[in-house]
């Protein structure tokens, strides 16, 4: 499979006060991102994580290695809206990135920016609106929206530039929990239906269930890179790196200190469900 | 509260005031606003009024928002009214006191003052209330665009005034957030003399300007991450475009204001 | 016991005479005892911000009373401020209230409001700031400096500094990352166990809410949908998720079992207590 976003030997570091040691937030990050593929980016504060999100479009530029976006260098200032209209970037606060007061009008602040014909962009606003669940707000004004509402305009605006991938900024730490299914809801099926790449940062570790890839940063670095389940598993290790686990594991890791024979690598409830009947059924 | 504030607000709807172009109302407000400055007596303003009730009819906006936005120049008004009525030379005087006084022509410019600020009050808003301040700011900035060939920044003052109304919703609800924070640690905005309570302001606008800031910050980034990149080879989505509507909209205002003129200056 | 806080019939209509016109809160009654640690559930426009306003007298019942310590708040309006230093609120995302030059001022800025002053002031400032985790050697910094979840520390201690008889906490530990959430929380349990003063949590994070509180009122569409202890509550779950509420993630895992036929109680709410159930359910040798 083709690859959508690589870095090689990445480091960055944010300018530092006067009189204090220089920090790096990325010391040799080396990753590749598939095309198509849905990646968690899970990591306590300070580890990194949004960091590196914001490196993959340019916002922040390496202070050393590189990062490819479908193979184009991000330090290339010619190739800037190129890259910006490859991979989208949803931020956190979803009220700071909204520009307009109409919510068609705020989704098609991108595609008048890229310049396309009037007549593409209302195809535009329209599919992005569906694909986001939102057409019938197409008139709203969205102050007036929920967290999840709003988060999803934000979206809708980033899918009119048709990119490749889109990464997530943590835009999923100020909502609730419906707002929050809303948006992931959302972000699966445009990773479904469009196959468009999706980057998710966040520090919800129930948001990686459904992911095909997690990589948890640690000290600006990818400390686990492997599949939900393989990385859930290391229940130690995520710990040690201020981070929590799923119920349903920290379960099956109890009873397994406990002496029963339960594997680690069951995310569902269902799963873990299964897993502990496995168990009591040998008895 | 300050929800109350609907200075700049916009109301959705699908009326002919909200289909026409923002070009034709921002020339109809234009010509409203110097058939208002020229007009002198009852009749004049009668017919301006009665534009003004016939517009508000069809754009269904609603007398009572509409009302509601005259509550933040009550003061200017009052303060008009009064200033008129009592300092107003006349050749009959109904009243005396010291250097105050009311004549009939007192009462007669007081009267037609606060008619004036009213209307004009009225009339602006209800542009702003009918028209998205997107296609406003795209009016101004086609109305305007002549001026680009004299160097002003058109496109750029067009954006900001656009972004600073997007946020004005946005920062009045955070305000509202930061007083009621404030007083759950027993601020007290209501006491005391002025200065105190100017001081008072201090808890407020601190974390409201740290937090403008910090939003605007943000939002240029993001502004950034959806490629914009000032004004050039920009397209829109809706492009103006002035319709027959328009242009029988201008040219009944134009006569309107004209009539005016004429029957001011001239009379009956 | 008498209840600290008595809430009585309360309604609070929005935009009355507008077309706007909507119930926040309607009916609500219920009472908090001294020394509990009460959690209030429910989704965004459930009612739950408009009620807590109630509480400490931000807004005003259109109808219904509340009662502090057997007193209708409201009796003198021109004394309502007492009311606030005496029942405590922290809304969500404290921190962008802080304006101080420094975390000792702004955390000052609520007591000194009382009236209080020297060394009575000196102490109520230093007290809150360790309860939450301040160091003393931060307190003359800006609160500007400080990261996030340092900056809602210094937001917390502010309130806690007016030594509130009820504290209300509302989503205390938003947009946290779980180990910032659960060293907040931490702090929370032990400013509840150390000073036996009353808490009132609000969150929509059930399982922030059952491993907390020793009772919960459930909010649904500007009512109270249930209450009652969190086992009691949880044995709920079918309805709870009938509403379109969560339940633990451990409850839907006792649900799930149950339902493979072990022998289990649903109304479980912590992994501690599931494994305990699970590890005698297979000593007495249950079977799926």
């Amino acid at each position: 499979m083709a690859t959508m976003i690589k870095t090689e030997d990445l480091f960055y570091a944010y300018p530092a006060e006067e009189g204090e040691q220089q920090t790096y937030a990325l010391q040799g990050v080396d990753l590749s991102i598939e095309q198509g593929s849905f990646v968690v980016v899970l990591g306590h504060n300070g580890s990194g994580k949004s960091t590196l999100a914001k490196t993959f479009n340019a916002v922040l530029l390496p202070a050393g290695g590189k990062v490819y976006v479908e193979g184009l260098d991000t330090t290339d200032e010619s190739l800037l809206l190129a890259i910006r209209q490859r991979v989208g970037m949803v931020f956190q606060n979803p009220d700071n990135q909204i520009v307009a007061n109409v919510v068609e009008e705020d989704i098609a602040f991108a595609p008048e920016n890229l310049g396309v014909p009037s007549e593409e962009i209302r195809r535009r606003v329209d599919d992005a609106l569906k694909a986001v669940n939102m057409s019938e707000f197409v008139r709203h004004a969205p102050h007036l929206l929920s967290g999840g509402q709003k988060q999803r305009i934000a979206i809708a605006g980033v899918i009119a530039m048709e990119p490749r991938c889109i990464v997530l900024d943590e835009a999923t730490a100020m909502l609730d929990p419906i707002g929050r299914r809303e948006v992931l809801t959302a972000v699966h099926r445009l990773n479904k239906e469009k196959g468009i790449t999706v980057v998710l940062i966040t520090h919800h570790m129930n948001e990686a269930e459904l992911a095909d890839r997690v990589i948890v940063m640690d000290h600006g670095r990818p400390a686990l890179d492997d599949t939900p389940r393989k990385v859930f598993a290391q229940v130690e290790r995520l710990r040690a790196m201020g981070l929590t686990v799923p119920d349903t594991v920290d379960l099956l890791d109890r009873l397994k200190n406990d002496g029963w024979q339960v594997p680690l690598e069951a995310l569902t409830v269902d799963e873990c469900a299964d897993a502990i009947c496995a168990v009591m059924h040998t008895n | 509260m300050l929800k109350d504030i609907t200075l700049g607000q916009y109301f959705p709807g699908d009326t002919v005031a909200h289909r026409l172009d923002p070009r034709t109302k921002i020339l109809m407000v234009l010509f409203y606003i110097i058939a208002l400055f020229c007009a002198k007596d009852l009749i004049t303003y009668g017919i301006l009024a009665l534009c003004l009730a016939l517009c508000v009819h069809i754009s269904k906006v609603g007398v009572r928002s509409l009302v509601r936005g005259l509550k933040p120049v009550t003061i200017i008004i009052i303060f008009t009214a009064t200033l008129n009525l009592f300092f107003t030379p006349g050749t009959k005087i109904l009243f005396q006191w010291g250097i105050l006084q009311i004549s009939d022509t007192g009462i007669h410019n007081a009267v037609f003052m606060v008619l004036r600020i009213m209307m004009l009050i009225m009339g602006t808003f209800l542009m702003t209330y009918t028209t998205s301040p997107i296609s406003l700011t795209d009016g101004l900035e086609r109305l305007l665009n002549w001026m680009k060939a004299l160097h002003v920044p058109v496109h750029e003052l067009a954006t900001m005034m656009s972004i600073a109304l997007r946020f004005i919703p946005t920062l009045v609800e955070e305000t509202d957030k930061i007083m009621s924070a404030q007083k759950a640690r027993g601020a007290d905005f209501e006491s005391g003399n002025l200065f105190e309570k100017a001081k008072a302001l201090i808890p407020i606008l601190v974390p409201l300007f740290i937090s403008a800031f910090r939003r605007a910050d943000e939002l240029a980034t993001a502004m950034e991450c959806r490629c914009y990149h000032g004004g050039e080879g920009r397209t829109k989505l809706n492009v103006l475009k002035y319709q027959r509507r328009d242009i029988l909209a201008l040219v009944v205002s134009g006569a309107i204001m004209v009539g005016v003129i004429v029957l001011s200056r001239f009379g009956l | 016991m008498e209840p600290i806080l008595q809430i009585k019939h309360l309604t609070h209509t929005y935009g009355i005479g507008t077309p706007f016109q909507r119930s926040a809160v309607e009916d609500m009654s219920f009472d908090i005892y001294p020394g509990e640690f009460a959690g209030i559930i429910g989704h965004t426009g459930s009612g739950k911000s408009t009620l807590i306003q109630h509480l400490n007298g931000l807004l005003k019942p259109t109808s219904g009373q509340i009662l502090l310590n057997g007193k209708d708040i409201w009796a003198e309006p021109k004394k309502i401020r007492n009311v606030r230093f005496q029942v405590g609120l922290v809304f969500q995302y404290p921190e962008y209230q802080l304006f101080e030059e420094t975390v000792y001022k702004d955390i000052a800025f609520g007591p000194a409001n009382m009236g209080k002053t020297g060394d009575e002031l000196d102490r109520c400032v230093r007290e809150a700031a360790r309860m939450v985790g301040i160091l003393d050697d931060q307190l003359e910094k800006s609160p500007f400096e400080l990261s996030g979840g340092q900056k809602r520390r210094v937001a917390l201690a502010g309130v806690l500094a007016m030594e509130p008889q009820v504290l209300i906490l509302d989503e205390p530990t938003a947009g946290l990352d779980p180990a910032g959430r659960e060293n907040l929380m931490a702090n929370i349990r032990d400013y509840h166990r150390n000073k036996q003063r009353t808490i009132i949590l609000v969150s929509h994070s059930m399982d922030e809410i059952a491993q907390n509180v020793d009772r919960l009122l459930v909010l649904k569409s500007s009512h109270i949908l249930m209450s009652g202890t969190p086992a009691e509550v949880f044995g709920r779950a079918d309805e709870l998720i009938t509403a379109g509420l969560d339940v633990p993630q451990v409850t839907r895992i006792a649900m799930a079992l149950k339902q493979r036929g072990v022998d289990i109680d649903p109304a479980v709410y912590t992994v501690e207590k599931l494994e305990q159930e699970l590890l005698a359910a297979r000593k007495g040798g249950a079977v799926c």
